[in-house]
């Protein structure tokens, strides 16, 4: 008898024990992206360091949200991408994955996290088909999209005279998104557009299509790319002397880091649209300073910013909902919450999983007008949030109930 | 000739088959229970590359034939697979077969214009072959360049088992692995496997007494063709994707590798290399690019300690064939 009284207590304590350990939540954050391709500058382990001030500045929120980050290299290939998105989830207990550079993957990587009722932000992919045609009720997609760049970028330098465009695309569904967006725009002010040509990703020879670009007169040539394409198509146009044969171009998506790679004698005069810049405000300072701390002497892009405004609100969606699992309830709550932090202010996420906040259109100083190594932008509009993104009726997103 | 080949093309008799055999039950046994505490993704993942890297063996362990564009078979299947599930809403088996038989019908044209010369030229057509097919997979519209195609819905085998759920798409894996694993077996040990080997050793000999060797390095061709596109048409069922990196030409490099770790001209070689080759990939997945250093190293290691592959050495070691 004693024996079983004892394995009875024993048995509750061990109840009383697990039920303990339950209170204490755990959630599982996976940080997906380019760790050593050509998009590792402008994401990679700045992104990492971006999630871990989030869980930082979220611990004086509230103690009790225990929070792991995890990190992986999907090399810019959907395959690789879907099949780590996929252990995470299932093996892992990964409940959350942010950032996903490269277009393609991303839309890989949303659709497993609708398939397995998880998460998925996006913070560095850019196609706007995220939120369009490809939406899911799993995912946000929060710092940029190629929509914006067009409406920013396309229309400023259509207004300043650029009515011609010829475009080089990297060919993949990002290129696609940003060509197809950027034309609308142009096409939309007035302009035309001359031609396009499609580039591979990470293409390291860009001559050929510069040539075409430059036999199409064209008055614009559009980089509708990103990352380390960007900056070697503006360098080798510098070695082919096209900005001084009196054509201009136009880097549609440009990260402060491609700026910085370029410097300031190559990059100079170029118009650029972003979301965040490190030195817009104090708070974005005292940020940069403290990612400065993880990273060493660099300049923090958007899509890092981005990556830790996501994590913060993501955390205060799930302390609010006291679970993690039901990936779609999650989402649910981060729409219905505002958004409110440091680095983008206020904001809302829209039903078809859009996050809005103010664009910036930004021009890159000349030499003599920078004061410090990373002092690059000057300000010459600010796009109202209102305004910045595509409106709701026009992505076709099947979320979105006419 | 070494005393490794002879006993490979030694006469076949029961005992020598006793081995084989009883190394086939303990496969079959060892991946009925394998998912129970390994991940089946990852094991489905391990069977698919195991058939390509056994496809790809029929032609080099077997016929002596070097391909360096597999890829091309392996991808392009798995393109016609997707396409067949996504677009035109075929059933998974249908797709399967469809595009095993198109990848037979690429290695058609394919070992038609490469099997006329030998060695160092032989590779170097396909290789040349593989690399059209992959910058037409680039630039084809249905193919979808760099996102692949996406969002490939796994569908119900012959309208009665749902894919979707995790161990039923295992065991239609495991079931495609074994049938076609067993059809490989019969081809090495039939008449035809034997001139194939005969080929492999002495092709003017072989010739001279008689067989058209063309003809016999174009139905091995085909054969493997069309075992490695099988394997890429599961592959793309199980990943539910088809991407450029299935017709890359390092995806051909790849196979070389699974096949030379494992044991070239082994029958179980080829499964145990896909394994550790893929195990690697996924268990280092996290030190990125340096994967392929980590491959390289293991890649010289291996030519110069056991250069019979790790179940070549074991089979040696025991004086039995495996």
């Amino acid at each position: 008898m004693r024996k079983v009284i004892g394995a009875v207590a024993a048995a509750a304590v061990a109840l009383g024990l697990g039920t303990a350990a339950h209170a204490q939540q755990t959630v599982k954050i996976g940080v997906l992206n380019d760790m050593s391709g050509l998009y590792a500058d402008l994401a990679g382990r700045g992104s990492v360091a971006a999630a871990k001030l989030a869980v930082e500045d979220f611990a004086k929120i509230d103690p009790n949200l225990k929070v792991e980050i995890v990190s992986g290299d999907h090399q810019n290939k959907p395959d690789i991408g879907s099949s780590i998105a996929t252990k995470w989830f299932d093996n892992e207990g990964v409940d959350m994955i942010v950032d996903v550079p490269t277009s393609s993957v991303a839309l890989a990587v949303s659709q497993v996290a609708a398939n397995k009722n998880k998460v998925f932000i996006g913070s560095g992919p850019a196609s706007s088909d995220l939120t369009g045609s490809k939406c899911n009720a799993n995912t946000v997609h929060w710092t940029y999209d190629t929509w914006m760049l067009a409406n920013g970028t396309g229309k400023a330098v259509v207004k300043t005279g650029g009515d011609t465009w010829f475009f080089i695309t990297a060919d993949y569904a990002f290129g696609h998104a940003l060509e197809r967006d950027t034309s609308e725009v142009v096409k939309a002010n007035g302009g035309k557009v001359l031609g396009a040509v499609r580039a591979p990703l990470n293409t390291s020879d860009f001559s050929s299509f510069l040539l075409q670009a430059q036999s199409s007169k064209a008055k614009v040539i559009g980089l509708a790319n990103a990352g380390g394409d960007t900056i070697n198509s503006i360098k080798q146009a510098a070695e082919f002397g096209i900005v001084k044969g009196g054509q201009s171009l136009a880097g549609l998506l440009i990260f402060s880091t491609d700026v910085v790679a370029l410097g300031l004698p190559t990059a100079q005069g170029l118009v650029l649209t972003e979301t965040w810049y490190w030195d817009l405000n104090d708070n974005n300072r005292a940020w940069t300073k403290r990612w400065q701390k993880e990273m060493g002497n660099k300049v923090p892009t958007m899509v890092q910013a981005g990556v830790y405004s996501g994590v913060l609100h993501y955390l205060k969606a799930v302390s609010a909902l006291k679970q993690s699992k039901d990936g779609k309830a999650v989402v649910d709550k981060m729409k219905e919450l505002p958004t409110d932090d440091t680095l983008f202010g206020k904001g809302s996420i829209r039903v078809d999983g859009r996050k809005i906040h103010p664009a910036y259109l930004f021009e890159v100083k000349k030499p003599s007008e920078s004061k410090s190594a990373f002092d690059i932008y000057k300000l010459r509009a600010t796009i109202p949030a209102d305004e910045a993104f595509r409106p709701l009726k026009d992505g076709g997103c099947p979320l979105v109930k006419s | 000739m070494a005393s490794a080949t002879e006993t490979i093309t030694a006469p076949v008799t029961a005992a020598s088959h006793r081995s084989e055999l009883v190394a086939f039950a303990i496969m079959a046994a060892f991946f009925v229970v394998a998912p129970a505490f390994m991940y089946p993704i990852f094991l489905m993942k391990a069977l698919c590359f195991a058939l390509f890297a056994c496809a790809f063996n029929l032609l080099i362990g077997y016929v002596g034939l070097l391909s360096f564009g597999h890829a091309m078979f392996f991808g392009w299947a798995a393109y016609f697979c997707a396409h067949m599930l996504k677009e035109w809403g075929l059933t998974p088996e249908l797709s399967i077969i469809l595009a095993t038989v198109a990848a037979g019908g690429l290695g058609l044209v394919a070992g038609a214009l490469a099997i006329r010369r030998q060695g160092i030229y032989f590779a170097m057509i396909t290789l040349a072959l593989a690399q059209m097919m992959f910058f037409f997979a680039v630039q084809a519209p249905f193919t979808h360049g760099e996102d692949g195609i996406q969002g490939v819905q796994r569908g119900k085998l012959l309208g009665l088992f749902d894919l979707s759920h995790e161990m039923t798409m295992y065991f239609f894996v495991l079931v495609v692995f074994l049938a076609a694993f067993l059809l490989i077996y019969r081809i090495i040990y039939s008449p035809f496997g034997e001139v194939l080997k005969a080929i492999r050793e002495n092709e003017t000999r072989a010739i001279s007494l008689g067989y058209k060797t063309e003809r016999y390095k174009l139905l091995a061709f085909i054969l493997s063709a069309a075992l490695a596109g099988l394997a890429g048409a599961t592959k793309a069922v199980v990943f539910q994707l088809a991407s450029l990196t299935d017709v890359h030409w390092t995806m051909s490099g790849e196979v070389v590798l699974m096949t030379l770790v494992g044991g070239l001209g082994t029958v179980f070689g080829p499964v145990v290399g896909a394994f550790i080759i893929i195990a690697m990939q996924s268990y280092l997945a996290e030190f990125g690019q340096w994967v392929t250093v980590i491959q390289g190293v293991i890649f010289v290691a291996c030519v110069l300690l056991f250069r019979r592959g790790v179940i070549g050495e074991i089979a040696h070691f025991l004086k039995i064939r495996l």
